[in-house]
């Protein structure tokens, strides 16, 4: 008889846990009891116990992944039971796994914003941004359209939530209030483009030894220090010109740095996946928040592409999202690789733990007035030390070092950011 | 202040305008020594005599003439049909005479008369005696088509009608003769005209007359508890001359605007007040302006078919959903 | 029947009784020939029916009444407006359509009105203004004053349910007005024979228990007297009267249509003419020396004159205001 095991509500406030690891795996005996999984909950890191006996048959949920409380995350049978009906039950409750394919997370994610009118218009995915026209016209309510002039705002910007994507007054309100996406946002990013590469053997072999004696994740950690005196002048700059909204953080910069940089260093922007390695063309950088109780990553997608006063909207915004405990999980799944910034607490330095399956993660301390030398002689500047984690298994230390030289180069540098 | 049926509203003002006025008579079928079909005449014969309330053979076309006749040469008669239904007989009168007088006499023959009885749909009566016809009456230049709601407005409305020096077509109701509501004692009247705001709100204006108005209000109490939004409810009142202004002006508040009826849907008087509405108040609408009306078929016997030709609460919330977009 | 006087036992009063009745018999005739001229010419426009032959109905009958009686009609209305004591000129402009017409240019010629004179229209629904003359008799007995009302309308209006309505009501109450049917026997061209179950007119009456009397349409005395006599009948005994006029007109039903060939023949036209009401007339005044040669004569021009003067100056007149076309709508 086959037991399915679901996502257990651990506390009592729990919605969804995210499978930080299996303790057993496909194949393995288990009786009712037994530990299955690892699971993060909202409150702390819970044990998915086993309630029945039999095989561990089919994990449909990944490490890393979240999952609904309620929905199938693995099944229990006997060794020749046929699950297959369960398993074509399971496929759409597992949620929006990282087995999936980011394309379709970010469709999915561009289906739900259209369907949840309460919801502001999603981040720009590839499939979203659903123009409100027919084609050439913009279907707008008469009301909509007077306010919408009226506030200067652009129809072809905004994203109708009424019938067949009508722009209507809330649409407007809101767009006023919270304005996600500028003019640009009409601009369609790149589809998503990736690449597989089995590991060879001296990789694999790496791998399995670093695994072993390291923990699941082989984590080493690359430290600089970086002058920030210029990036901080041109940050003043910006924020003088114009209205100053929205104001530009050095996070912000430092988002835009990595993924650039990332973008150059493929070979960091990657995952590690049972069997294979998936290095990604767009970079979606997770930003870690501070909530209550712990932490969450929400993701800016197409880091890359965006301008700084994108970034720095969107990062404000997500934030604010992530401290009301407001993110969807396809805002906080599909990065490539994050940033952790503890240096408004006035460390200096840190460092952080991967986010799997991705395979880096910078840690950004404080930015310090310090006495350093420059030619020949001590001169008071401002230094920023950051650490990147790198999962050995994907990113070697001479790769993860000429990485975080491009990162100091451009925050050395700005305009090597465009160079 | 003492709280009346519709029915007896109508006969205070009857009672008040005959007293008032020598010249004002009430003829119709049963309205003397039977107490009136619907007892709005009740005792009128005992105060009045039968010179001034006229028992009337079973010809609509015949007397609602007699008292266009009379209505030319200066009496103020008050034409009883027993329903609305059985003066289509009587359209003859009521439109080629009645309506078109003053302006074919270039002015000269005013017909101060007003043609009042039952409209629209009471219980199980069957196609034919079940026929909201406002529209047809509203679409003739010449007329004016009044719908009271309320006791209170029966009363005022039908004083103002009798004093009218036009032809005034005056839609009560079977239904809503039992009707209660609070009535003053002072005299007054209410002007021809003139919409009445029945519950302010602020997300939608539902525009409304004679029994949909009772139904307005249950959707308005429900939307706002069920689902947070404040209904504006627009009692016409006074169907011609139309009062576009109160209606325009709750459409610019509220931006959003379903129009109920009783009758059935093609060319209704929603029709007409969705086309002021759009020509009007075009950009202040945030979602097309829907109307909510009776089945477009003759009215069926079965109970529970009636009910569902009849505009309910529950369409007019799914109406107000849809404009708030909130389904 | 009348006997025959001698012109020195009628008085002053009778001749001048008849010549004015020939008079405006006169004038209806000669009004409605140029009328039917002036339609033929495109000056009239909508529809015009005449009165032609039937002079004697409307002279005669009108004559009957006080100054504050009331009259209602149909369509083919011009000789009982003029007959009533309108002006040619008003009746002429109003067949024009000008702002002078008795009804601003707004009715035409089958909406006439005068309320001063207590011309009650111009009616061109068959049979409707029936019962508006019954309310107009309610009215007068309402009010308590002696008015009558005189209500004419053609033999084709029987048969319609106003008819009907009207005359049972009007006996069951005891209303004070005459309900003329002038009998021409063809309504538009469909002989009465073919429409009545029952030919005699006035026979309808006794389904209402109410007095009745047909009359020689085309002997304006004839005419006179009988509604005299119901005239009296209204004013004295509140009681109503239909009187069948028998008469004829001798052109179509209205401008547009034939005079004869499919619904009447050519020789019956013929031997209708013969007894012309006004030919009629003058024969029995020129035989009896009820009124000389020369007087008639005199007559015979000063009714051209007026209807000439009748012409130039709906001719002349203005147009209404194009604002004319919203007002009397409603009245304040």
């Amino acid at each position: 008889m086959a037991t399915k095991v679901f996502m257990e509500a651990l506390s009592p406030t729990m919605e969804e846990g995210k499978v930080v690891s299996w303790t057993k795996k496909e194949g393995d005996e288990v009786s009712a009891g037994d530990v299955l999984a690892e699971v993060e909950t909202d409150k702390a890191i819970m044990e998915l116990q086993a309630r029945g006996d039999g095989v561990l048959r089919k994990v449909v949920a990944p490490e890393g992944t979240t999952i609904e409380v309620g929905k199938l995350v693995a099944v229990i049978a006997g060794p020749d039971e046929d699950i297959a009906e369960i398993l074509g039950d399971a496929s759409e409750s597992a949620g929006d796994g990282r087995k999936k394919e980011a394309a379709e997370a970010a469709e999915a994610a561009a289906a739900a914003a259209e369907k949840r009118p309460a919801a502001p218009a999603a981040p720009a995915a590839p499939a979203a941004a659903a123009p409100a026209g027919d084609g050439e016209r913009i279907k707008a309510s008469p009301l909509a359209r007077r306010l919408a002039a009226e506030k200067g705002l652009d129809l072809a910007s905004l994203e109708g939530s009424g019938p067949a994507g009508r722009i209507i007054k809330r649409d407007v309100e809101r767009a006023e209030a919270a304005p996600a996406r500028p003019a640009a946002a009409a601009v369609a990013f790149p589809a998503e483009g990736y690449e597989d590469v089995v590991p060879s053997p001296l990789r694999k072999t790496i791998a399995k030894r670093l695994a072993q004696s390291l923990g699941p994740i082989p984590h080493f950690f690359l430290t600089a220090e970086i002058d920030m005196e210029r990036t901080a002048e041109a940050r003043a700059a910006l924020n003088a010109l114009g209205d100053g909204e929205p104001r530009i953080s050095v996070n912000d910069i430092i988002i835009k740095v990595v993924a650039v940089a990332l973008r150059r260093h493929r070979e960091c922007n990657a995952w590690w996946q049972d069997g294979s390695i998936r290095y990604f063309n767009e970079v979606h950088i997770g930003m870690a928040v501070a909530i209550d109780d712990g932490l969450i990553t929400p993701v800016i997608r197409h880091a890359h592409l965006k301008s700084l006063r994108q970034i720095a909207t969107e990062a404000r915004e997500l934030a604010e999202r992530a401290r009301a405990r407001k993110l969807k999980p396809d805002e906080y799944t599909g990065g490539t690789f994050s940033i952790s910034n503890l240096g408004m607490f006035g460390i200096d330095q840190f460092t952080a733990v991967i986010n799997p399956p991705e395979a880096g993660i910078l840690a950004v301390g404080s930015m310090e007035e310090k006495p350093v030398a420059v030619d020949g002689a001590v001169a008071v500047r401002k230094r920023m030390r950051v650490t990147m984690s790198c999962d050995h298994r994907v990113i070697d230390g001479a790769t993860g070092a000429r990485f975080l030289q491009t990162v100091r180069q451009m925050l050395e540098n700005p305009l090597a950011i465009v160079w | 202040m003492p709280t009346i049926t519709y029915r007896d509203a109508l006969n205070q003002a009857l009672r008040e305008e005959m007293e008032r006025d020598p010249d004002v008579f009430l003829m119709g079928e049963e309205v003397g020594v039977y107490q009136g079909a619907y007892k709005v005449s009740r005792g009128l014969l005992e105060v009045f005599g039968p010179q001034r309330v006229v028992d009337t053979p079973i010809a609509e076309l015949g007397f609602a003439g007699i008292g266009v006749g009379a209505a030319m040469v200066g009496l103020r008669p008050i034409v009883e049909f027993m329903t609305w239904n059985f003066a289509l007989l009587a359209m003859d009168q009521v439109v080629n005479s009645a309506a078109k007088m003053l302006y074919m006499s270039g002015g000269q023959i005013p017909i101060p008369i007003v043609f009042r009885g039952p409209g629209g749909a009471a219980l199980q009566l069957g196609a034919q005696h079940s026929q909201a016809l406002e529209s047809w009456l509203a679409h003739v230049p010449g007329l004016k088509v009044v719908a009271p709601a309320t006791p209170y407005d029966a009363k005022g409305l039908l004083k103002s009608a009798v004093r009218d020096n036009n032809p005034v077509v005056f839609l009560e109701g079977e239904m809503l003769y039992n009707s209660k509501g609070d009535v003053p004692e002072e005299d007054y009247s209410i002007p021809l005209g003139e919409a009445d705001v029945k519950r302010a709100g602020g997300d939608v204006t539902v525009v409304c007359h004679s029994k949909t108005v009772a139904v307005a209000l249950r959707a308005a109490e429900r939307l706002a508890e069920e689902h947070d939004v404040s209904a504006e409810v627009l009692d016409l009142r006074t169907i011609r001359p139309l009062d576009s202004a109160a209606v325009i002006e709750s459409v610019r508040k509220t931006n959003r605007c379903v129009v109920v009826e009783e009758g059935w849907p093609f060319s209704g008087v929603g029709a007409q007040v969705v086309d002021e509405i759009q020509r009007e108040a075009f950009d202040s609408l945030d979602a097309p302006v829907l109307r909510v009306t009776g089945a477009d078929v003759p009215m069926p016997y079965n109970k529970a078919l009636e009910r569902q030709a009849k505009p309910g609460p529950d369409a007019v919330i799914a109406a107000v959903k849809q404009v708030t977009y909130l389904d | 029947m009348a006997q025959p006087m001698t012109a020195t036992e009628l008085d002053q009063e009778q001749r001048d009784f008849y010549r004015h009745l020939l008079r405006q018999m006169l004038l209806i005739r000669r009004f409605e020939e140029k009328a039917g001229e002036a339609y033929a010419q495109g000056r009239i426009g909508g529809f015009c029916h005449l009165y032609i032959g039937q002079e004697a109905v409307a002279v005669g009958a009108i004559a009957a009444l006080e100054e504050q009686d009331y009259l209602f009609t149909s369509y083919r209305e011009h000789a009982h407006a003029l007959a009533r004591g309108m002006s040619a000129r008003a009746v002429m402009s109003e067949l024009f359509g000008k702002a002078t017409g008795c009804s601003g240019g707004k009715g035409g010629s089958m909406h006439l009105f005068d309320a001063s004179t207590g011309f009650l229209g111009g009616h061109a629904i068959v049979g409707s203004h029936l019962p508006l003359a019954a309310g107009a008799g309610f009215a007068s007995k309402y009010r308590s004053d002696d008015r009558v009302t005189i209500c004419f309308f053609g033999e084709a209006a029987v048969n319609i349910g106003a008819f009907h309505e009207t005359l049972n009501m009007a006996a069951l109450w005891k209303l004070p007005v005459i309900f003329l049917c002038e009998n021409n026997r063809y309504g538009m061209g469909t002989a009465l024979e073919r429409a009545s179950a029952v030919y005699d007119i006035s026979q309808r009456a006794c389904s209402y228990d109410m007095a009745a009397r047909t009359v020689d349409g085309m002997d304006v005395l004839a005419v006179h007297e009988a509604t005299r006599e119901a005239v009296e009948r209204a004013r004295d005994d509140k009681l109503p009267t239909l009187i069948e006029a028998r008469t004829y007109r001798y052109m179509g039903h209205s401008m547009a249509d034939p005079i004869h060939g499919h619904y009447r023949t050519k020789e019956e036209l013929e031997e209708q003419k013969a007894r012309d009401p006004i030919d009629t007339f003058k024969a029995k005044l020129h035989e009896e020396g009820l009124l000389p040669d020369d007087d008639v004569e005199a007559l015979e021009q000063d009714v051209m004159e007026e209807v000439e003067d009748a012409l130039t100056f709906a001719d002349e007149s203005p147009d209404p205001e194009p604002g004319a076309l919203y007002t009397d709508v409603y009245r304040d």
